[in-house]
């Protein structure tokens, strides 16, 4: 049994939550490098520099590359032979994220209540999913999830009879009514199968695989590049000024479903995927 | 090439403006988002007058994240503009003249801009970084108690923006799409 401590998690926590936000992995800066490299339109092209340049200043001047600094989403793999000391893991978390957003001049994005909206002025609670796993490890996955992109994101319940064509129709129909206000280049997240509420689970869950990494599944990686082609087909482009690159990447995750259904979500990033994790 | 050009607009300048041009803006933005013009909208319709005067004025729809010690600013990129499109006309009709954001208007927002000879640009989403280093002054004038959404007056020099929906009608983001499909089909 492995013992770690309350304060340790908030500590890790509150790390990460700045990392997130200053400095974009390198696998969305080398997704934008490429683009650079391929886009067809020049006003395209130029604002992909844009975007490069802007991920230098945040890392080099420890600032927020966005201004939305978003939702407080985690994943975390918790091991059935680990303990928490001190106190509860949801609680080390919001405590790790008022630390990191207040501490890192991060901006508080959350209201408490959907209808009378006062800003909670810490941005907590927090978004947290548990999975229990085998060992003794905690795998902690944060990502700063954008209100603009997670507005224009949606969910079907599609019927068997829609088919892989219904799925495509609707992810495609989805990125093209964002258009620019997603704020494209895009990193696509797609859930296919579960249930009501395991497909959006699916959709944001794929968006924690690095960009440039298909799915071990040869068949779901082909559904991918095939989404992709299609995707940048749409001719949306950076910010929506027209151009060949409106998705840096597409992942799909696929579950188990009922006989009578077809779920199927669309979870989309902007093109600041931010994304940090740590293992105790 | 980019069209440099002074804020508040100065008479007849709104009007000379296309979609598709690129402009930085020198002079002064007041910032408000969701819950400020959800205020500044019933304000109005009470009968009172605003914290501050919208005649020749630009709306940067911006929620900034908080300064460091050392600087005016945090990071400082545009929000979706669209869910300001229910209070927008109303404040063109106030007098005011621009609005940047990023991201579609709705066709009453469209026809409000070309009826009131106003325009909206978008700036770059998600480049609060590289917008911030722009912003020369930053002070809270009105709404504090709401934050991140309060109305800040900005100084900025030479920000860096593209007309969208200019004052004669014209849609950036449908003629930028076209304009591109056509060059691919060449």
């Amino acid at each position: 049994m492995k013992e770690i401590a309350y304060q340790d998690i908030v500590d890790e926590v509150a790390r990460i939550c700045q990392e997130a936000n200053y400095d974009l992995g390198e696998d969305v800066v080398n997704a934008f490098k490429e683009s650079v490299r391929t886009e067809k339109s020049e006003a395209g092209k130029s604002i992909l520099n844009q975007l490069i340049e802007n991920a230098d200043i945040a890392t080099s001047n420890r600032v927020p590359m966005c201004q939305d600094t978003g939702v407080s989403v985690f994943i975390v793999k918790l091991g059935q032979d680990c303990h928490i000391a001190g106190g509860s893991l949801q609680e080390a978390i919001n405590e790790g994220v008022k630390k990191g957003y207040d501490e890192g001049y991060l901006r508080y994005s959350i209201v408490d209540d959907p209808i009378n909206r006062r800003n909670t002025g810490d941005n907590t609670p927090a978004v947290i999913h548990i999975e229990l796993v085998e060992g003794e490890d905690l795998e902690v996955q944060m990502s700063a999830k954008g209100g603009g992109a997670e507005n224009m994101s949606a969910m079907k319940m599609l019927t068997p009879s829609a088919g892989i064509e219904g799925v495509k129709k609707f992810i495609l129909d989805t990125v093209r009514e964002a258009g620019p206000n997603a704020c494209p280049p895009l990193v696509i997240g797609i859930g296919i199968g579960g249930n009501f509420e395991v497909s959006p689970y699916l959709a944001k869950k794929s968006l924690f695989r690095p960009v440039g990494e298909r799915h071990e599944d040869p068949e779901i990686a082909g559904l991918e590049e095939e989404l992709m082609t299609e995707v940048n087909k749409l001719g949306i482009g950076p910010q929506g000024m027209g151009g060949s690159t409106t998705a840096l990447d597409i992942k799909v995750e696929t579950a188990p479903c009922h006989i009578a259904a077809l779920p199927v979500a669309v979870n989309l990033n902007c093109h600041a995927s931010r994304h940090k994790h740590f293992v105790m | 090439m980019s069209i440099r050009l002074k804020v508040p607009f100065e008479a007849g300048a709104v009007e000379k403006l296309r979609s598709g041009e690129q402009v930085l803006l020198t002079g002064t933005l007041y910032t408000a988002r969701d819950a400020a013009h959800k205020r500044m909208v019933e304000q109005l319709e009470k009968g009172e007058s605003l914290p501050v005067g919208l005649e020749g004025q630009v709306i940067y729809y911006v929620g900034p994240t908080p300064n460091k010690p050392d600087s005016v600013i945090g990071s400082a990129g545009p929000t979706t503009s669209s869910r300001m499109d229910a209070y927008a006309p109303r404040l063109m009709e106030e007098g005011l003249k621009g609005m940047i954001g990023k991201g579609y208007r709705s066709a009453e927002v469209v026809a409000s801009i070309k009826k009131h000879s106003a325009v909206y640009i978008a700036a770059i989403g998600g480049t609060g970084a590289l917008l911030a280093q722009k912003i020369l002054s930053s002070e809270v004038i009105a709404y504090e108690d709401l934050g991140t959404e309060a109305i800040r007056k900005l100084e900025v020099e030479d920000f860096p923006c593209i007309v969208i929906n200019d004052s004669h009608g014209n849609d950036w983001y449908k003629e930028a799409h076209k304009q591109f499909e056509e060059s691919s089909n060449q």
